[in-house]
Protein backbone atom coordinates (compact mmCIF):
# COMPACT_ATOMS: atom_id res chain seq x y z
CA UNK A 1 0.00 0.00 0.00
CA UNK A 2 2.81 2.43 0.90
CA UNK A 3 4.48 1.59 -2.38
CA UNK A 4 1.24 2.38 -4.24
CA UNK A 5 0.93 5.73 -2.49
CA UNK A 6 4.53 6.63 -3.28
CA UNK A 7 4.18 5.58 -6.92
CA UNK A 8 0.90 7.52 -7.23
CA UNK A 9 2.44 10.64 -5.72
CA UNK A 10 5.36 10.54 -8.17
CA UNK A 11 3.15 9.62 -11.15
CA UNK A 12 0.79 12.56 -10.60
CA UNK A 13 3.64 14.96 -9.89
CA UNK A 14 5.16 14.06 -13.26
CA UNK A 15 1.74 14.10 -14.98
CA UNK A 16 0.95 17.59 -13.65
CA UNK A 17 4.35 19.00 -14.69
CA UNK A 18 4.07 17.48 -18.19
CA UNK A 19 0.42 18.55 -18.52
CA UNK A 20 0.98 22.16 -17.46
CA UNK A 21 4.21 22.64 -19.37
CA UNK A 22 3.93 20.57 -22.53
CA UNK A 23 0.54 18.97 -23.19
CA UNK A 24 -1.55 22.11 -22.58
CA UNK A 25 0.59 24.12 -24.99
CA UNK A 26 -0.46 21.93 -27.91
CA UNK A 27 -4.04 22.05 -29.17
CA UNK A 28 -4.41 19.92 -32.31
CA UNK A 29 -7.91 20.35 -33.72
CA UNK A 30 -8.65 23.01 -31.11
CA UNK A 31 -8.69 20.62 -28.15
CA UNK A 32 -6.14 19.95 -25.44
CA UNK A 33 -5.45 16.48 -24.10
CA UNK A 34 -5.74 16.01 -20.35
CA UNK A 35 -2.91 13.76 -19.22
CA UNK A 36 -3.79 14.18 -15.53
CA UNK A 37 -7.37 13.03 -16.09
CA UNK A 38 -6.23 10.06 -18.17
CA UNK A 39 -3.68 9.06 -15.50
CA UNK A 40 -6.35 9.40 -12.85
CA UNK A 41 -8.72 7.19 -14.83
CA UNK A 42 -6.07 4.49 -15.12
CA UNK A 43 -5.13 4.62 -11.42
CA UNK A 44 -8.74 4.74 -10.21
CA UNK A 45 -9.76 1.80 -12.41
CA UNK A 46 -6.89 -0.29 -11.06
CA UNK A 47 -7.07 0.76 -7.42
CA UNK A 48 -10.73 1.59 -6.72
CA UNK A 49 -12.92 4.49 -5.67
CA UNK A 50 -11.33 5.65 -2.40
CA UNK A 51 -7.82 5.53 -3.80
CA UNK A 52 -9.11 7.28 -6.95
CA UNK A 53 -10.77 10.05 -4.95
CA UNK A 54 -7.64 10.72 -2.88
CA UNK A 55 -5.42 10.61 -5.97
CA UNK A 56 -7.80 13.00 -7.75
CA UNK A 57 -7.75 15.44 -4.86
CA UNK A 58 -3.95 15.40 -4.76
CA UNK A 59 -3.62 15.77 -8.55
CA UNK A 60 -6.13 18.63 -8.62
CA UNK A 61 -4.31 20.41 -5.81
CA UNK A 62 -1.01 20.18 -7.71
CA UNK A 63 -2.65 21.26 -10.96
CA UNK A 64 -4.25 24.35 -9.40
CA UNK A 65 -0.92 25.25 -7.80
CA UNK A 66 0.98 24.81 -11.06
CA UNK A 67 -1.51 26.91 -13.06
CA UNK A 68 -2.06 29.44 -10.24
CA UNK A 69 -5.78 28.75 -10.62
CA UNK A 70 -8.40 28.98 -7.89
CA UNK A 71 -7.28 26.40 -5.34
CA UNK A 72 -9.90 23.67 -4.89
CA UNK A 73 -11.59 23.74 -8.30
CA UNK A 74 -9.54 20.97 -9.91
CA UNK A 75 -9.30 19.11 -6.58
CA UNK A 76 -13.09 18.96 -6.38
CA UNK A 77 -13.55 17.90 -10.00
CA UNK A 78 -10.78 15.31 -10.05
CA UNK A 79 -11.75 13.95 -6.64
CA UNK A 80 -15.29 13.27 -7.92
CA UNK A 81 -13.93 11.94 -11.22
CA UNK A 82 -11.54 9.57 -9.42
CA UNK A 83 -14.31 8.30 -7.16
CA UNK A 84 -16.74 7.74 -10.08
CA UNK A 85 -14.16 5.91 -12.21
CA UNK A 86 -13.12 3.82 -9.22
CA UNK A 87 -16.74 2.82 -8.54
CA UNK A 88 -17.24 1.98 -12.20
CA UNK A 89 -14.16 -0.24 -12.05
CA UNK A 90 -15.24 -1.91 -8.81
CA UNK A 91 -18.80 -2.60 -9.90
CA UNK A 92 -18.75 -3.39 -13.59
CA UNK A 93 -15.88 -2.36 -15.73
CA UNK A 94 -12.47 -3.25 -14.33
CA UNK A 95 -11.82 -6.43 -16.30
CA UNK A 96 -13.43 -5.31 -19.52
CA UNK A 97 -11.09 -4.22 -22.29
CA UNK A 98 -13.17 -1.17 -23.15
CA UNK A 99 -13.44 0.05 -19.53
CA UNK A 100 -10.60 2.62 -19.68
CA UNK A 101 -11.89 4.05 -22.97
CA UNK A 102 -15.51 4.26 -21.82
CA UNK A 103 -14.62 5.82 -18.49
CA UNK A 104 -12.28 8.40 -20.00
CA UNK A 105 -14.83 9.41 -22.67
CA UNK A 106 -17.58 9.84 -20.07
CA UNK A 107 -15.42 11.58 -17.50
CA UNK A 108 -13.96 14.00 -20.08
CA UNK A 109 -17.47 15.21 -20.91
CA UNK A 110 -18.56 15.33 -17.27
CA UNK A 111 -15.47 17.15 -16.06
CA UNK A 112 -15.73 19.69 -18.91
CA UNK A 113 -19.31 20.52 -17.93
CA UNK A 114 -18.40 20.43 -14.25
CA UNK A 115 -15.53 22.85 -14.80
CA UNK A 116 -17.76 25.16 -16.82
CA UNK A 117 -20.40 25.14 -14.09
CA UNK A 118 -17.86 25.73 -11.30
CA UNK A 119 -16.13 28.59 -13.10
CA UNK A 120 -19.50 30.16 -13.89
CA UNK A 121 -20.55 29.83 -10.23
CA UNK A 122 -17.33 31.57 -9.19
CA UNK A 123 -18.30 34.50 -11.38
CA UNK A 124 -15.56 33.91 -13.94
CA UNK A 125 -16.37 34.55 -17.56
CA UNK A 126 -16.75 31.24 -19.37
CA UNK A 127 -17.53 30.61 -22.99
CA UNK A 128 -19.76 27.56 -23.28
CA UNK A 129 -19.40 27.77 -27.04
CA UNK A 130 -15.58 27.60 -26.88
CA UNK A 131 -15.73 24.74 -24.39
CA UNK A 132 -18.18 22.72 -26.48
CA UNK A 133 -16.26 23.34 -29.68
CA UNK A 134 -13.08 21.93 -28.15
CA UNK A 135 -14.79 18.94 -26.55
CA UNK A 136 -14.81 16.43 -29.48
CA UNK A 137 -11.10 16.95 -30.13
CA UNK A 138 -10.38 16.68 -26.42
CA UNK A 139 -12.27 13.38 -26.13
CA UNK A 140 -10.39 11.98 -29.11
CA UNK A 141 -6.99 13.09 -27.77
CA UNK A 142 -7.76 11.69 -24.32
CA UNK A 143 -8.80 8.37 -25.86
CA UNK A 144 -5.54 8.25 -27.81
CA UNK A 145 -3.58 8.93 -24.62
CA UNK A 146 -5.53 6.35 -22.66
CA UNK A 147 -4.01 3.32 -24.41
CA UNK A 148 -0.32 3.95 -23.55
CA UNK A 149 -1.08 5.53 -20.16
CA UNK A 150 -3.28 2.63 -19.06
CA UNK A 151 -0.68 0.12 -20.24
CA UNK A 152 1.98 1.95 -18.22
CA UNK A 153 -0.29 2.18 -15.19
CA UNK A 154 -0.99 -1.58 -15.36
CA UNK A 155 2.76 -2.18 -15.20
CA UNK A 156 3.24 0.30 -12.36
CA UNK A 157 0.28 -0.83 -10.30
CA UNK A 158 0.39 -4.50 -11.38
CA UNK A 159 -3.26 -5.59 -11.08
CA UNK A 160 -3.79 -8.57 -8.91
CA UNK A 161 -0.91 -7.88 -6.55
CA UNK A 162 -3.08 -5.77 -4.28
CA UNK A 163 -5.02 -8.69 -2.82
CA UNK A 164 -3.08 -11.80 -3.84
CA UNK A 165 -5.12 -14.99 -3.79
CA UNK A 166 -3.96 -17.29 -1.03
CA UNK A 167 -4.57 -20.99 -0.76
CA UNK A 168 -6.61 -21.76 2.31
CA UNK A 169 -6.87 -25.19 3.77
CA UNK A 170 -9.99 -26.12 5.70
CA UNK A 171 -10.03 -28.57 8.48
CA UNK B 1 -14.74 14.41 3.25
CA UNK B 2 -12.38 15.34 0.41
CA UNK B 3 -15.25 17.08 -1.38
CA UNK B 4 -15.91 19.17 1.71
CA UNK B 5 -12.19 20.00 2.01
CA UNK B 6 -12.13 21.00 -1.68
CA UNK B 7 -15.16 23.28 -1.28
CA UNK B 8 -13.67 24.79 1.89
CA UNK B 9 -10.35 25.42 0.09
CA UNK B 10 -12.17 26.94 -2.85
CA UNK B 11 -14.26 29.24 -0.63
CA UNK B 12 -11.30 30.38 1.44
CA UNK B 13 -9.15 31.00 -1.63
CA UNK B 14 -11.91 32.89 -3.38
CA UNK B 15 -12.69 35.14 -0.43
CA UNK B 16 -9.21 35.96 0.82
CA UNK B 17 -6.78 38.61 -0.44
CA UNK B 18 -3.75 37.73 -2.57
CA UNK B 19 -1.63 37.78 0.58
CA UNK B 20 -3.88 35.28 2.41
CA UNK B 21 -2.83 31.85 3.71
CA UNK B 22 -4.32 29.81 0.83
CA UNK B 23 -2.46 31.95 -1.70
CA UNK B 24 0.70 31.47 0.35
CA UNK B 25 0.21 27.69 0.29
CA UNK B 26 -0.33 27.83 -3.45
CA UNK B 27 2.79 29.95 -3.86
CA UNK B 28 4.83 27.47 -1.83
CA UNK B 29 3.61 24.47 -3.88
CA UNK B 30 4.13 26.43 -7.10
CA UNK B 31 7.67 27.13 -5.87
CA UNK B 32 8.30 23.39 -5.50
CA UNK B 33 6.89 22.68 -8.97
CA UNK B 34 8.69 25.64 -10.57
CA UNK B 35 12.16 24.08 -11.18
CA UNK B 36 10.57 20.93 -12.62
CA UNK B 37 8.36 23.00 -14.93
CA UNK B 38 11.33 25.06 -16.09
CA UNK B 39 13.29 21.84 -16.70
CA UNK B 40 10.42 20.23 -18.63
CA UNK B 41 9.95 23.41 -20.67
CA UNK B 42 13.65 23.38 -21.61
CA UNK B 43 13.46 19.74 -22.64
CA UNK B 44 10.30 20.32 -24.69
CA UNK B 45 11.43 23.52 -26.39
CA UNK B 46 13.64 21.96 -29.13
CA UNK B 47 10.77 19.63 -30.09
CA UNK B 48 8.29 22.50 -30.12
CA UNK B 49 10.70 24.58 -32.21
CA UNK B 50 11.16 21.68 -34.64
CA UNK B 51 7.38 21.33 -34.95
CA UNK B 52 7.01 25.07 -35.54
CA UNK B 53 9.81 25.05 -38.12
CA UNK B 54 8.26 22.12 -40.00
CA UNK B 55 4.78 23.65 -39.88
CA UNK B 56 6.24 26.96 -41.08
CA UNK B 57 7.70 25.33 -44.20
CA UNK B 58 4.20 24.62 -45.52
CA UNK B 59 3.40 28.32 -45.90
CA UNK B 60 6.97 29.54 -46.43
CA UNK B 61 6.70 30.30 -50.16
CA UNK B 62 3.50 32.36 -50.07
CA UNK B 63 4.59 34.02 -46.85
CA UNK B 64 7.91 35.02 -48.43
CA UNK B 65 6.15 36.86 -51.27
CA UNK B 66 3.86 38.68 -48.82
CA UNK B 67 6.82 39.65 -46.64
CA UNK B 68 8.72 41.07 -49.62
CA UNK B 69 5.75 43.30 -50.45
CA UNK B 70 5.47 44.36 -46.81
CA UNK B 71 9.19 45.12 -46.70
CA UNK B 72 8.96 47.54 -49.62
CA UNK B 73 6.03 49.32 -48.01
CA UNK B 74 7.71 49.46 -44.61
CA UNK B 75 10.93 50.89 -46.07
CA UNK B 76 8.95 53.81 -47.40
CA UNK B 77 7.14 54.23 -44.10
CA UNK B 78 10.43 54.08 -42.16
CA UNK B 79 11.81 57.02 -44.14
CA UNK B 80 8.65 59.03 -43.53
CA UNK B 81 8.69 58.09 -39.84
CA UNK B 82 12.30 59.22 -39.39
CA UNK B 83 11.42 62.64 -40.74
CA UNK B 84 8.31 62.82 -38.55
CA UNK B 85 10.24 61.68 -35.46
CA UNK B 86 12.86 64.40 -35.96
CA UNK B 87 10.13 66.98 -36.34
CA UNK B 88 8.39 65.60 -33.26
CA UNK B 89 11.52 65.97 -31.10
CA UNK B 90 12.03 69.56 -32.25
CA UNK B 91 8.40 70.49 -31.60
CA UNK B 92 8.34 68.85 -28.15
CA UNK B 93 11.48 70.77 -27.21
CA UNK B 94 10.00 74.03 -28.49
CA UNK B 95 6.76 73.48 -26.54
CA UNK B 96 8.46 72.00 -23.44
CA UNK B 97 5.93 69.20 -23.73
CA UNK B 98 5.68 66.71 -20.84
CA UNK B 99 4.20 63.37 -21.94
CA UNK B 100 2.97 60.35 -19.93
CA UNK B 101 4.91 57.09 -19.78
CA UNK B 102 5.24 55.43 -23.13
CA UNK B 103 6.52 52.12 -24.43
CA UNK B 104 9.38 51.17 -24.76
CA UNK B 105 11.20 54.31 -23.60
CA UNK B 106 9.95 54.41 -19.99
CA UNK B 107 9.89 50.68 -19.28
CA UNK B 108 12.36 47.91 -18.51
CA UNK B 109 11.58 44.36 -19.61
CA UNK B 110 11.76 41.20 -17.52
CA UNK B 111 11.95 38.27 -19.93
CA UNK B 112 10.42 35.01 -18.72
CA UNK B 113 9.56 31.68 -20.24
CA UNK B 114 6.05 30.25 -20.20
CA UNK B 115 6.02 27.37 -17.73
CA UNK B 116 2.35 26.49 -17.66
CA UNK B 117 -0.58 26.72 -20.03
CA UNK B 118 -4.21 26.57 -18.92
CA UNK B 119 -5.85 23.21 -19.56
CA UNK B 120 -9.42 24.38 -20.17
CA UNK B 121 -10.59 26.24 -23.25
CA UNK B 122 -12.35 28.83 -21.10
CA UNK B 123 -9.21 29.80 -19.21
CA UNK B 124 -7.15 32.27 -21.20
CA UNK B 125 -4.15 32.57 -18.94
CA UNK B 126 -0.67 31.15 -18.54
CA UNK B 127 2.08 31.07 -15.96
CA UNK B 128 5.54 32.55 -16.48
CA UNK B 129 8.79 31.82 -14.70
CA UNK B 130 9.27 35.28 -13.18
CA UNK B 131 7.70 36.38 -9.91
CA UNK B 132 8.03 38.87 -7.07
CA UNK B 133 11.72 38.10 -6.59
CA UNK B 134 12.35 39.22 -10.19
CA UNK B 135 10.48 42.50 -9.73
CA UNK B 136 7.12 41.50 -11.24
CA UNK B 137 4.07 43.16 -9.69
CA UNK B 138 0.33 42.83 -10.05
CA UNK B 139 -1.18 44.53 -13.14
CA UNK B 140 2.15 44.86 -14.96
CA UNK B 141 1.65 44.84 -18.76
CA UNK B 142 3.05 41.84 -20.63
CA UNK B 143 4.29 41.81 -24.23
CA UNK B 144 5.62 39.15 -26.56
CA UNK B 145 9.35 38.91 -27.32
CA UNK B 146 8.63 40.98 -30.46
CA UNK B 147 7.02 43.72 -28.35
CA UNK B 148 3.33 43.12 -29.11
CA UNK B 149 0.73 43.32 -26.36
CA UNK B 150 -0.17 39.96 -24.82
CA UNK B 151 -1.96 40.71 -21.54
CA UNK B 152 -1.31 41.66 -17.94
CA UNK B 153 -0.11 40.10 -14.69
CA UNK B 154 -3.07 39.03 -12.55
CA UNK B 155 -1.40 36.90 -9.86
CA UNK B 156 2.12 36.93 -8.48
CA UNK B 157 3.97 34.44 -6.30
CA UNK B 158 7.62 34.58 -5.30
CA UNK B 159 8.80 32.50 -8.25
CA UNK B 160 6.05 32.74 -10.87
CA UNK B 161 3.21 34.90 -12.12
CA UNK B 162 -0.10 34.38 -13.87
CA UNK B 163 -0.64 36.34 -17.06
CA UNK B 164 -4.23 36.82 -18.20
CA UNK B 165 -4.21 37.06 -21.97
CA UNK B 166 -6.00 39.63 -24.10
CA UNK B 167 -8.09 36.72 -25.39
CA UNK B 168 -9.76 36.42 -21.98
CA UNK B 169 -13.22 37.94 -21.93
CA UNK B 170 -12.38 39.88 -18.77
CA UNK B 171 -9.53 41.68 -20.56
CA UNK B 172 -9.99 45.03 -22.24
CA UNK B 173 -7.61 47.79 -23.21
CA UNK B 174 -7.98 51.35 -24.44
CA UNK B 175 -6.59 51.27 -27.95
CA UNK B 176 -6.11 53.73 -30.76
CA UNK B 177 -5.85 53.68 -34.51
CA UNK B 178 -2.32 54.96 -35.05
CA UNK B 179 -3.16 56.44 -38.47
CA UNK B 180 -6.26 58.41 -37.48
CA UNK B 181 -5.88 58.74 -33.68
CA UNK B 182 -9.34 57.23 -33.17
CA UNK B 183 -9.72 55.74 -29.69
CA UNK B 184 -11.84 52.74 -28.68
CA UNK B 185 -11.88 49.83 -26.27
CA UNK B 186 -10.35 46.59 -27.52
CA UNK B 187 -12.07 43.44 -26.25
CA UNK B 188 -12.52 39.86 -27.33
CA UNK B 189 -15.79 39.40 -29.19
CA UNK B 190 -18.40 36.68 -29.24
CA UNK B 191 -18.91 34.22 -32.07
CA UNK B 192 -17.17 31.10 -33.37
CA UNK B 193 -13.82 32.77 -34.21
CA UNK B 194 -13.86 35.05 -31.15
CA UNK B 195 -12.34 38.01 -33.01
CA UNK B 196 -10.89 41.07 -31.32
CA UNK B 197 -13.25 44.04 -31.56
CA UNK B 198 -12.48 47.71 -31.22
CA UNK B 199 -15.66 48.89 -29.50
CA UNK B 200 -17.10 52.31 -28.67
CA UNK B 201 -15.84 53.95 -31.84
CA UNK B 202 -18.47 56.50 -33.00
CA UNK B 203 -19.63 56.29 -36.62
CA UNK B 204 -18.18 59.67 -37.57
CA UNK B 205 -14.62 58.55 -36.71
CA UNK B 206 -12.42 57.20 -39.48
CA UNK B 207 -10.90 53.72 -39.19
CA UNK B 208 -9.68 51.88 -42.26
CA UNK B 209 -8.80 48.30 -43.03
CA UNK B 210 -5.08 47.65 -42.47
CA UNK B 211 -4.62 50.45 -39.91
CA UNK B 212 -2.35 49.59 -37.00
CA UNK B 213 -3.93 49.47 -33.55
CA UNK B 214 -1.83 50.15 -30.47
CA UNK B 215 -2.47 50.85 -26.79
CA UNK B 216 -3.75 54.37 -26.17
CA UNK B 217 -2.51 54.66 -22.59
CA UNK B 218 -5.42 56.97 -21.97
CA UNK B 219 -8.31 57.19 -19.60
CA UNK B 220 -11.54 55.88 -21.10
CA UNK B 221 -14.42 56.30 -18.68
CA UNK B 222 -13.61 56.57 -15.00
CA UNK B 223 -10.47 54.45 -14.77
CA UNK B 224 -7.06 55.12 -16.29
CA UNK B 225 -5.37 52.58 -18.54
CA UNK B 226 -2.91 50.12 -16.98
CA UNK B 227 -1.07 49.87 -20.30
CA UNK B 228 1.43 52.46 -21.46
CA UNK B 229 0.94 54.22 -24.74
CA UNK B 230 2.31 52.75 -27.95
CA UNK B 231 2.34 48.97 -27.54
CA UNK B 232 1.33 47.49 -30.91
CA UNK B 233 -1.69 45.17 -30.75
CA UNK B 234 -2.78 44.33 -34.30
CA UNK B 235 -4.20 45.62 -37.55
CA UNK B 236 -7.78 46.37 -38.57
CA UNK B 237 -9.29 43.41 -40.42
CA UNK B 238 -12.84 44.56 -40.98
CA UNK B 239 -14.80 47.79 -40.57
CA UNK B 240 -18.58 47.90 -40.76
CA UNK B 241 -21.61 49.70 -39.41
CA UNK B 242 -25.35 49.17 -39.21
CA UNK B 243 -28.25 51.62 -38.94
CA UNK B 244 -29.33 50.40 -35.53
CA UNK B 245 -25.91 50.55 -33.79
CA UNK B 246 -24.42 53.77 -32.43
CA UNK B 247 -20.87 52.57 -32.89
CA UNK B 248 -18.83 51.04 -35.69
CA UNK B 249 -18.11 47.32 -35.82
CA UNK B 250 -14.35 46.97 -36.09
CA UNK B 251 -12.51 43.66 -36.03
CA UNK B 252 -8.79 43.57 -35.28
CA UNK B 253 -6.31 40.89 -36.30
CA UNK B 254 -3.74 40.56 -33.46
CA UNK B 255 -0.01 40.55 -34.24
CA UNK B 256 0.52 37.83 -31.63
CA UNK B 257 -0.26 34.16 -32.15
CA UNK B 258 -1.71 33.44 -28.71
CA UNK B 259 -1.50 29.69 -29.22
CA UNK B 260 2.29 29.58 -29.47
CA UNK B 261 3.73 31.81 -26.78
CA UNK B 262 7.09 30.63 -25.42
CA UNK B 263 8.76 33.72 -24.04
CA UNK B 264 7.09 36.83 -22.66
CA UNK B 265 8.38 40.16 -21.41
CA UNK B 266 6.89 41.84 -18.35
CA UNK B 267 7.13 45.62 -18.53
CA UNK B 268 8.15 47.39 -15.34
CA UNK B 269 8.38 51.18 -15.12
CA UNK B 270 11.94 52.51 -15.05
CA UNK B 271 11.23 54.73 -12.05
CA UNK B 272 12.11 53.10 -8.70
CA UNK B 273 9.27 51.19 -7.12
CA UNK B 274 8.50 51.93 -3.52
CA UNK B 275 6.58 48.75 -2.64
CA UNK B 276 8.57 45.93 -1.08
CA UNK B 277 8.69 42.40 -2.54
Amino acid sequence: MTGDVFKTAIAFFVAVVVQATIVSSVAPGGGKADLVLVTLAAVALLRGSIFGAIAGFYAGFLLDAANLDTLGVSSLLLCLAGYWIGRYGETTGRDRAHAPLVSIAVVTVLSAFGALALHAMLGESVSVQAGLRALPAQILLNLLLTVPVYALARRLFAPGTRHPIKDVEFG
Amino acid sequence: MLVVVSIAMLTLYFREAQSGPMHSVQGAVAGVLHPFQVGAERVARPFRDAYGWTAGLVNARSENEELRKDLQLLRLQAIQNQTAARENVDLRRALRYVSGPSFPRDYDGIAASVTSHATGEWEQSLVISAGRRNGVRLDDPVVSSEGYLVGQVTKVTRTSSEVTLLTDSTSSVTALDVATDTVGVLEIGEGPDRPFELNRVPKEKVVERGDTISTAGRRFGRLGSLFPQGIPIGSVKHVGQTDIENFQQIQVDPFVDFSSLDTLVVLVPKENRTDTP
